[in-house]
Protein backbone atom coordinates (compact mmCIF):
# COMPACT_ATOMS: atom_id res chain seq x y z
CA UNK A 1 0.00 0.00 0.00
CA UNK A 2 0.93 3.64 -0.86
CA UNK A 3 2.45 5.73 2.10
CA UNK A 4 0.54 8.52 3.28
CA UNK A 5 2.22 11.68 4.46
CA UNK A 6 3.43 10.36 8.04
CA UNK A 7 4.83 7.52 6.24
CA UNK A 8 6.63 8.98 3.95
CA UNK A 9 7.93 11.56 6.86
CA UNK A 10 8.54 8.43 8.95
CA UNK A 11 11.10 6.82 6.32
CA UNK A 12 12.91 10.04 5.97
CA UNK A 13 13.05 10.03 9.52
CA UNK A 14 15.55 7.13 9.37
CA UNK A 15 18.32 9.40 6.84
CA UNK A 16 18.71 11.33 10.16
CA UNK A 17 22.41 11.19 11.65
CA UNK A 18 23.50 11.85 15.19
CA UNK A 19 24.78 14.98 15.52
CA UNK A 20 23.35 16.61 12.14
CA UNK A 21 21.53 19.76 12.07
CA UNK A 22 18.52 19.65 9.76
CA UNK A 23 16.26 22.21 7.81
CA UNK A 24 13.00 21.18 7.24
CA UNK A 25 10.74 22.62 5.15
CA UNK A 26 7.06 23.33 5.18
CA UNK A 27 4.15 20.41 4.51
CA UNK A 28 5.49 16.53 4.77
CA UNK A 29 9.08 17.77 5.83
CA UNK A 30 8.21 19.55 8.90
CA UNK A 31 5.99 15.62 9.96
CA UNK A 32 9.62 14.67 10.31
CA UNK A 33 10.32 16.05 13.27
CA UNK A 34 7.71 13.54 14.81
CA UNK A 35 9.78 10.45 14.00
CA UNK A 36 13.48 11.23 14.99
CA UNK A 37 15.07 7.57 15.57
CA UNK A 38 15.71 6.49 18.99
CA UNK A 39 19.41 7.49 20.44
CA UNK A 40 19.35 10.23 17.90
CA UNK A 41 20.30 14.14 18.54
CA UNK A 42 19.53 16.15 15.88
CA UNK A 43 18.87 20.27 15.77
CA UNK A 44 16.40 21.40 13.18
CA UNK A 45 16.89 25.08 12.16
CA UNK A 46 14.53 27.52 10.73
CA UNK A 47 15.92 29.81 8.10
CA UNK A 48 13.41 32.35 9.58
CA UNK A 49 16.11 32.53 11.95
CA UNK A 50 15.91 29.89 15.07
CA UNK A 51 18.44 26.84 15.45
CA UNK A 52 17.15 24.14 18.48
CA UNK A 53 13.04 24.37 17.05
CA UNK A 54 10.66 22.70 19.28
CA UNK A 55 7.34 21.42 19.24
CA UNK A 56 4.10 23.82 18.73
CA UNK A 57 3.40 25.01 22.23
CA UNK A 58 0.54 24.28 24.16
CA UNK A 59 -2.32 26.42 23.86
CA UNK A 60 -2.48 29.89 25.76
CA UNK A 61 1.56 30.08 25.67
CA UNK A 62 2.05 30.72 21.98
CA UNK A 63 4.40 33.53 21.43
CA UNK A 64 3.98 36.16 17.97
CA UNK A 65 7.52 36.17 17.74
CA UNK A 66 8.51 33.00 18.02
CA UNK A 67 7.48 31.21 14.87
CA UNK A 68 8.96 29.26 12.00
CA UNK A 69 9.67 29.48 8.14
CA UNK A 70 5.95 28.46 7.67
CA UNK A 71 4.77 31.54 10.00
CA UNK A 72 3.53 28.21 12.85
CA UNK A 73 3.86 29.32 16.60
CA UNK A 74 6.50 27.07 17.88
CA UNK A 75 8.94 26.65 20.89
CA UNK A 76 12.53 26.39 21.74
CA UNK A 77 14.61 23.52 22.37
CA UNK A 78 17.41 23.48 25.43
CA UNK A 79 20.35 24.80 23.33
CA UNK A 80 18.20 27.56 21.18
CA UNK A 81 19.65 30.37 19.17
CA UNK A 82 18.31 33.12 17.69
CA UNK A 83 20.03 35.20 14.85
CA UNK A 84 19.03 37.60 11.94
CA UNK A 85 18.28 36.58 8.26
CA UNK A 86 21.77 37.15 6.75
CA UNK A 87 23.43 34.52 9.53
CA UNK A 88 20.95 32.13 9.05
CA UNK A 89 21.28 32.55 5.42
CA UNK A 90 25.53 31.75 6.32
CA UNK A 91 24.34 28.65 7.59
CA UNK A 92 22.76 28.10 4.93
CA UNK A 93 25.30 28.37 2.07
CA UNK A 94 28.08 27.95 3.93
CA UNK A 95 26.95 24.25 4.36
CA UNK A 96 27.00 24.44 7.82
CA UNK A 97 23.25 22.48 7.88
CA UNK A 98 24.00 18.27 6.78
CA UNK A 99 20.52 17.68 5.45
CA UNK A 100 17.39 19.37 3.60
CA UNK A 101 13.84 18.17 3.19
CA UNK A 102 11.56 19.73 0.79
CA UNK A 103 8.93 19.46 -1.03
CA UNK A 104 8.47 19.48 -4.41
CA UNK A 105 6.14 19.63 -6.98
CA UNK A 106 8.55 18.11 -9.83
CA UNK A 107 11.80 16.66 -10.05
CA UNK A 108 13.60 15.27 -13.04
CA UNK A 109 16.08 12.83 -13.72
CA UNK A 110 19.16 14.98 -13.47
CA UNK A 111 18.08 16.16 -10.10
CA UNK A 112 16.50 19.23 -10.99
CA UNK A 113 13.77 20.72 -8.66
CA UNK A 114 11.20 23.34 -9.40
CA UNK A 115 8.45 23.74 -6.81
CA UNK A 116 7.94 27.57 -6.11
CA UNK A 117 5.74 29.29 -9.50
CA UNK A 118 2.94 27.99 -12.02
CA UNK A 119 3.10 30.41 -14.73
CA UNK A 120 -0.07 32.56 -14.64
CA UNK A 121 -1.89 30.34 -11.82
CA UNK A 122 -0.01 30.38 -8.89
CA UNK A 123 3.34 32.78 -7.51
CA UNK A 124 4.04 32.27 -3.87
CA UNK A 125 7.89 33.06 -4.49
CA UNK A 126 10.62 31.00 -3.48
CA UNK A 127 11.34 32.09 -0.03
CA UNK A 128 14.54 30.06 1.24
CA UNK A 129 14.23 26.94 -1.35
CA UNK A 130 16.42 28.14 -4.09
CA UNK A 131 19.16 28.81 -1.35
CA UNK A 132 18.27 25.88 0.41
CA UNK A 133 18.93 23.65 -2.99
CA UNK A 134 21.90 25.54 -4.53
CA UNK A 135 24.08 25.15 -1.41
CA UNK A 136 23.23 21.82 0.17
CA UNK A 137 25.22 18.74 -0.13
CA UNK A 138 22.29 16.61 1.06
CA UNK A 139 18.97 17.10 -0.24
CA UNK A 140 16.16 14.60 0.21
CA UNK A 141 12.57 15.65 -1.68
CA UNK A 142 9.55 14.01 0.02
CA UNK A 143 6.35 14.29 -2.35
CA UNK A 144 3.58 12.40 -3.72
CA UNK A 145 5.01 10.04 -6.70
CA UNK A 146 1.84 11.53 -9.08
CA UNK A 147 0.04 15.01 -8.80
CA UNK A 148 -3.68 15.35 -8.32
CA UNK A 149 -4.27 14.51 -11.79
CA UNK A 150 -2.05 11.39 -11.47
CA UNK A 151 0.53 12.68 -13.49
CA UNK A 152 4.23 11.62 -12.78
CA UNK A 153 6.08 13.92 -10.79
CA UNK A 154 9.74 12.12 -11.58
CA UNK A 155 10.23 13.72 -15.13
CA UNK A 156 12.46 13.37 -17.80
CA UNK A 157 12.69 17.50 -17.58
CA UNK A 158 10.67 19.56 -15.39
CA UNK A 159 8.10 21.20 -17.22
CA UNK A 160 7.99 23.86 -14.84
CA UNK A 161 10.16 27.09 -13.84
CA UNK A 162 13.33 25.87 -12.05
CA UNK A 163 14.18 26.15 -7.96
CA UNK A 164 17.69 24.70 -8.47
CA UNK A 165 19.69 22.72 -11.54
CA UNK A 166 21.19 19.15 -10.68
CA UNK A 167 20.96 18.89 -6.75
CA UNK A 168 18.66 16.64 -5.78
CA UNK A 169 20.37 13.31 -4.68
CA UNK A 170 17.26 11.63 -3.23
CA UNK A 171 13.22 11.20 -3.16
CA UNK A 172 11.11 9.29 -1.06
CA UNK A 173 7.70 9.68 -2.25
CA UNK A 174 4.31 7.29 -1.49
CA UNK A 175 5.65 5.01 -3.41
CA UNK A 176 9.06 4.58 -3.01
CA UNK A 177 12.60 5.63 -2.49
CA UNK A 178 14.87 6.50 -5.39
CA UNK A 179 18.24 7.96 -5.87
CA UNK A 180 19.37 10.38 -8.68
CA UNK A 181 22.86 9.89 -10.23
CA UNK A 182 23.97 10.08 -13.20
CA UNK A 183 20.87 11.10 -15.04
CA UNK A 184 18.58 8.75 -13.82
CA UNK A 185 16.33 7.66 -10.84
CA UNK A 186 17.55 4.38 -9.19
CA UNK A 187 15.00 2.53 -7.36
CA UNK A 188 16.22 1.74 -3.77
CA UNK A 189 13.30 0.48 -1.91
CA UNK A 190 9.72 0.67 -2.31
CA UNK A 191 6.63 1.20 -0.23
CA UNK A 192 5.41 -2.00 1.54
CA UNK A 193 2.95 -3.89 -0.86
CA UNK A 194 3.65 -1.88 -3.84
CA UNK A 195 5.28 -3.51 -6.90
CA UNK A 196 8.00 -2.40 -9.31
CA UNK A 197 5.79 -2.18 -12.22
CA UNK A 198 3.58 -0.09 -9.89
CA UNK A 199 6.83 1.86 -9.38
CA UNK A 200 7.81 2.23 -13.50
CA UNK A 201 4.30 3.24 -15.03
CA UNK A 202 4.01 5.86 -12.29
CA UNK A 203 7.77 6.95 -12.90
CA UNK A 204 8.19 9.45 -16.31
CA UNK A 205 12.01 10.08 -16.18
CA UNK A 206 14.25 6.98 -16.67
CA UNK A 207 14.29 4.02 -13.92
CA UNK A 208 16.67 2.08 -13.40
CA UNK A 209 16.25 -1.20 -11.46
CA UNK A 210 19.11 -2.89 -10.07
CA UNK A 211 17.81 -6.84 -9.39
CA UNK A 212 15.77 -7.33 -6.44
CA UNK A 213 14.21 -4.38 -4.86
CA UNK A 214 13.80 -4.37 -1.00
CA UNK A 215 10.38 -2.82 0.92
CA UNK A 216 10.93 -0.02 3.57
CA UNK A 217 11.31 -1.32 6.90
CA UNK A 218 9.45 1.39 8.99
CA UNK B 1 23.37 60.93 20.78
CA UNK B 2 20.03 61.53 21.54
CA UNK B 3 17.81 59.73 18.40
CA UNK B 4 14.13 60.01 20.01
CA UNK B 5 11.59 61.66 18.33
CA UNK B 6 8.37 61.98 19.81
CA UNK B 7 5.78 59.69 18.03
CA UNK B 8 4.88 57.70 14.74
CA UNK B 9 4.07 60.92 12.38
CA UNK B 10 7.56 62.24 13.17
CA UNK B 11 9.09 59.06 12.67
CA UNK B 12 7.88 59.06 8.71
CA UNK B 13 8.38 62.69 7.91
CA UNK B 14 10.23 62.74 5.12
CA UNK B 15 8.82 59.69 3.32
CA UNK B 16 7.69 61.00 0.26
CA UNK B 17 6.02 59.45 -3.38
CA UNK B 18 8.09 57.20 -5.10
CA UNK B 19 10.79 56.07 -2.82
CA UNK B 20 12.35 52.64 -1.94
CA UNK B 21 11.70 51.65 1.64
CA UNK B 22 12.60 48.64 3.51
CA UNK B 23 10.69 46.82 5.71
CA UNK B 24 11.69 44.30 8.13
CA UNK B 25 9.80 41.10 9.30
CA UNK B 26 8.88 37.80 8.37
CA UNK B 27 5.58 37.46 8.00
CA UNK B 28 3.91 39.44 10.18
CA UNK B 29 6.96 38.18 12.82
CA UNK B 30 8.74 41.75 14.19
CA UNK B 31 7.11 43.88 11.13
CA UNK B 32 7.37 47.69 11.62
CA UNK B 33 3.43 47.80 12.44
CA UNK B 34 2.97 51.71 13.93
CA UNK B 35 4.95 52.51 11.05
CA UNK B 36 3.07 50.63 8.39
CA UNK B 37 -0.49 52.04 9.78
CA UNK B 38 0.98 55.78 9.33
CA UNK B 39 2.36 54.89 6.04
CA UNK B 40 -1.46 54.38 4.76
CA UNK B 41 -2.80 57.92 6.68
CA UNK B 42 0.23 59.74 4.97
CA UNK B 43 -1.69 58.41 1.39
CA UNK B 44 1.65 58.53 -0.21
CA UNK B 45 1.93 56.56 -3.38
CA UNK B 46 4.40 54.81 -6.32
CA UNK B 47 6.73 53.30 -3.32
CA UNK B 48 9.35 50.89 -4.21
CA UNK B 49 8.58 48.09 -1.10
CA UNK B 50 11.79 44.98 -0.16
CA UNK B 51 10.40 43.64 2.27
CA UNK B 52 10.49 39.93 2.75
CA UNK B 53 6.73 38.92 2.57
CA UNK B 54 3.70 41.17 1.94
CA UNK B 55 1.89 40.89 4.38
CA UNK B 56 -2.24 39.62 4.76
CA UNK B 57 -4.57 40.92 3.02
CA UNK B 58 -6.56 42.96 6.32
CA UNK B 59 -2.58 43.84 8.00
CA UNK B 60 1.18 44.21 7.56
CA UNK B 61 2.15 45.52 3.81
CA UNK B 62 -1.21 43.61 3.07
CA UNK B 63 -2.56 47.48 3.78
CA UNK B 64 -0.52 49.55 1.84
CA UNK B 65 -1.43 47.07 -0.96
CA UNK B 66 -4.98 47.17 -0.56
CA UNK B 67 -4.65 51.33 -0.67
CA UNK B 68 -2.78 51.26 -4.21
CA UNK B 69 0.01 52.64 -2.52
CA UNK B 70 2.84 50.14 -4.07
CA UNK B 71 3.63 50.26 -7.38
CA UNK B 72 6.99 47.60 -6.81
CA UNK B 73 7.40 44.61 -4.33
CA UNK B 74 10.90 43.15 -4.03
CA UNK B 75 10.17 40.23 -1.71
CA UNK B 76 11.05 36.45 -1.60
CA UNK B 77 7.32 34.92 -0.54
CA UNK B 78 4.05 36.42 -1.25
CA UNK B 79 1.97 33.54 -1.02
CA UNK B 80 -0.31 34.30 2.20
CA UNK B 81 -2.01 37.43 -0.19
CA UNK B 82 -4.65 37.52 -1.78
CA UNK B 83 -4.39 41.22 -3.27
CA UNK B 84 -1.12 40.93 -3.71
CA UNK B 85 -1.38 37.74 -5.92
CA UNK B 86 -4.19 39.47 -7.66
CA UNK B 87 -2.62 42.61 -8.30
CA UNK B 88 0.89 40.35 -9.75
CA UNK B 89 -0.83 38.51 -12.18
CA UNK B 90 -2.77 41.28 -13.32
CA UNK B 91 0.10 43.49 -13.84
CA UNK B 92 -0.84 46.33 -11.56
CA UNK B 93 2.01 45.52 -9.50
CA UNK B 94 5.97 44.90 -10.59
CA UNK B 95 6.93 42.17 -8.59
CA UNK B 96 10.62 41.16 -8.18
CA UNK B 97 11.23 38.13 -6.26
CA UNK B 98 14.49 36.89 -4.96
CA UNK B 99 15.86 34.45 -3.07
CA UNK B 100 15.26 34.82 0.67
CA UNK B 101 18.84 34.41 1.52
CA UNK B 102 20.10 36.66 -1.27
CA UNK B 103 17.69 39.06 0.34
CA UNK B 104 19.14 38.87 3.10
CA UNK B 105 23.04 39.41 1.98
CA UNK B 106 21.75 42.25 -0.67
CA UNK B 107 20.20 44.03 2.29
CA UNK B 108 23.51 43.31 4.63
CA UNK B 109 25.78 44.34 1.58
CA UNK B 110 24.23 47.54 0.69
CA UNK B 111 24.61 48.61 4.34
CA UNK B 112 28.28 46.85 4.82
CA UNK B 113 29.59 48.92 1.37
CA UNK B 114 29.80 45.72 -1.06
CA UNK B 115 28.13 46.78 -4.22
CA UNK B 116 27.48 43.12 -5.36
CA UNK B 117 28.41 39.48 -4.48
CA UNK B 118 28.79 36.07 -5.93
CA UNK B 119 26.08 33.45 -4.68
CA UNK B 120 25.21 29.59 -5.91
CA UNK B 121 21.36 30.68 -5.36
CA UNK B 122 19.50 30.78 -8.32
CA UNK B 123 21.67 29.25 -11.02
CA UNK B 124 20.46 27.79 -13.78
CA UNK B 125 16.65 29.69 -13.05
CA UNK B 126 14.75 32.53 -14.09
CA UNK B 127 16.05 34.55 -11.20
CA UNK B 128 19.80 34.37 -12.90
CA UNK B 129 18.48 35.66 -16.62
CA UNK B 130 20.62 38.53 -17.41
CA UNK B 131 23.40 38.19 -14.22
CA UNK B 132 26.96 37.31 -14.84
CA UNK B 133 27.67 33.74 -13.93
CA UNK B 134 31.14 32.74 -12.49
CA UNK B 135 32.95 29.84 -11.62
CA UNK B 136 34.17 29.43 -8.24
CA UNK B 137 35.48 26.05 -7.22
CA UNK B 138 33.86 24.10 -9.77
CA UNK B 139 30.23 25.64 -9.38
CA UNK B 140 28.72 28.38 -11.13
CA UNK B 141 27.85 31.23 -9.12
CA UNK B 142 25.57 34.30 -9.63
CA UNK B 143 26.63 38.32 -9.17
CA UNK B 144 23.24 39.84 -6.93
CA UNK B 145 24.02 43.61 -6.21
CA UNK B 146 23.05 45.32 -2.93
CA UNK B 147 20.13 46.73 -2.40
CA UNK B 148 19.59 50.33 -0.58
CA UNK B 149 17.12 52.33 0.94
CA UNK B 150 15.71 56.19 1.20
CA UNK B 151 14.38 54.61 3.94
CA UNK B 152 14.67 51.58 6.64
CA UNK B 153 11.65 51.09 8.63
CA UNK B 154 12.72 48.56 11.25
CA UNK B 155 10.84 47.07 14.61
CA UNK B 156 12.73 45.71 17.68
CA UNK B 157 11.58 44.70 21.05
CA UNK B 158 13.93 47.62 23.41
CA UNK B 159 15.90 50.16 21.99
CA UNK B 160 17.42 52.93 23.70
CA UNK B 161 17.84 56.50 23.15
CA UNK B 162 21.01 56.33 21.15
CA UNK B 163 19.19 53.97 19.26
CA UNK B 164 20.88 50.63 20.09
CA UNK B 165 18.56 48.01 19.50
CA UNK B 166 17.81 44.42 21.27
CA UNK B 167 15.13 41.73 18.97
CA UNK B 168 13.05 38.70 20.55
CA UNK B 169 13.17 35.74 19.57
CA UNK B 170 12.92 35.32 15.51
CA UNK B 171 10.90 38.78 15.16
CA UNK B 172 15.06 39.70 14.73
CA UNK B 173 14.86 38.20 11.20
CA UNK B 174 15.95 41.13 8.26
CA UNK B 175 15.65 43.62 10.92
CA UNK B 176 19.15 44.02 11.70
CA UNK B 177 20.06 44.53 7.83
CA UNK B 178 17.60 46.78 6.65
CA UNK B 179 18.45 49.17 9.53
CA UNK B 180 22.18 48.70 7.99
CA UNK B 181 20.89 50.02 4.59
CA UNK B 182 18.43 52.26 5.10
CA UNK B 183 20.00 56.18 4.41
CA UNK B 184 17.49 56.79 6.92
CA UNK B 185 16.88 54.01 9.21
CA UNK B 186 13.43 54.46 11.58
CA UNK B 187 13.46 51.85 14.41
CA UNK B 188 9.60 51.56 16.26
CA UNK B 189 10.57 50.08 19.60
CA UNK B 190 8.12 47.86 22.13
CA UNK B 191 10.19 49.54 24.98
CA UNK B 192 12.46 52.71 24.94
CA UNK B 193 14.99 53.11 27.75
CA UNK B 194 17.65 55.73 28.70
CA UNK B 195 20.89 54.63 27.40
CA UNK B 196 22.59 52.79 29.62
CA UNK B 197 20.11 50.70 30.78
CA UNK B 198 21.04 48.06 27.68
CA UNK B 199 24.27 45.75 28.27
CA UNK B 200 26.18 46.51 25.55
CA UNK B 201 27.25 42.96 25.18
CA UNK B 202 23.70 41.98 24.13
CA UNK B 203 23.02 44.76 21.36
CA UNK B 204 22.01 43.08 18.54
CA UNK B 205 22.09 46.33 16.23
CA UNK B 206 24.52 49.60 17.02
CA UNK B 207 23.43 52.78 17.48
CA UNK B 208 25.01 54.09 14.43
CA UNK B 209 22.44 52.37 12.18
CA UNK B 210 19.61 54.08 13.18
CA UNK B 211 18.88 57.79 13.25
CA UNK B 212 15.47 57.73 14.33
CA UNK B 213 13.68 56.12 17.20
CA UNK B 214 10.57 55.98 19.26
CA UNK B 215 8.35 53.42 21.17
CA UNK B 216 5.27 52.56 19.76
CA UNK B 217 1.85 53.46 20.32
CA UNK B 218 0.40 49.51 20.26
CA UNK B 219 1.59 46.56 19.10
CA UNK B 220 -0.99 44.55 17.99
CA UNK B 221 1.86 41.33 17.23
CA UNK B 222 -1.15 39.45 14.71
CA UNK B 223 -0.25 35.75 14.76
CA UNK B 224 -0.69 33.97 11.08
CA UNK B 225 -0.66 30.53 12.08
CA UNK B 226 -1.65 29.68 15.32
CA UNK B 227 -0.35 26.28 15.92
CA UNK B 228 -0.53 24.41 19.27
CA UNK B 229 -0.39 21.21 20.65
CA UNK B 230 -2.81 19.23 23.54
CA UNK B 231 -1.42 18.51 26.59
Amino acid sequence: MALDKKGIAQRIAQELRDGWYVNLGIGIPTLVANYIPEGIEVEFQSENGVLGMGPFPFEGEEDADLINAGKQTITTMKGASFFDSATSFAMIRGQHVQLTVLGAMEVSENGDIANWKIPGKMVKGMGGAMDLVASADNIIVAMMHSNRAGVSKLLKDCSLPLTGVACVKKVVTDLAVLEIKEGAFHLVERAPGVSVEEIKSKTEGSLIINGEVPEMSL
Amino acid sequence: MNKVINNVTEAVQGIEDNMTLMLGGFGLCGIPENSIAELVKTGIKGLTCISNNAGVDDFGLGLLLQNKQIKKMISSYVGENDEFERQMLSGELEVDLIPQGSLAERCRAGGAGIPAFFTPAGYGTEVAEGKEVRVFNGKPHVLESALHADFAIVKAWKGDTDGNLVFKATARNFNPMMAMAGKITIAEVEELLPAGELDPNEIHTPGIFVQRIFQGARFEKRIEQRTTRTK
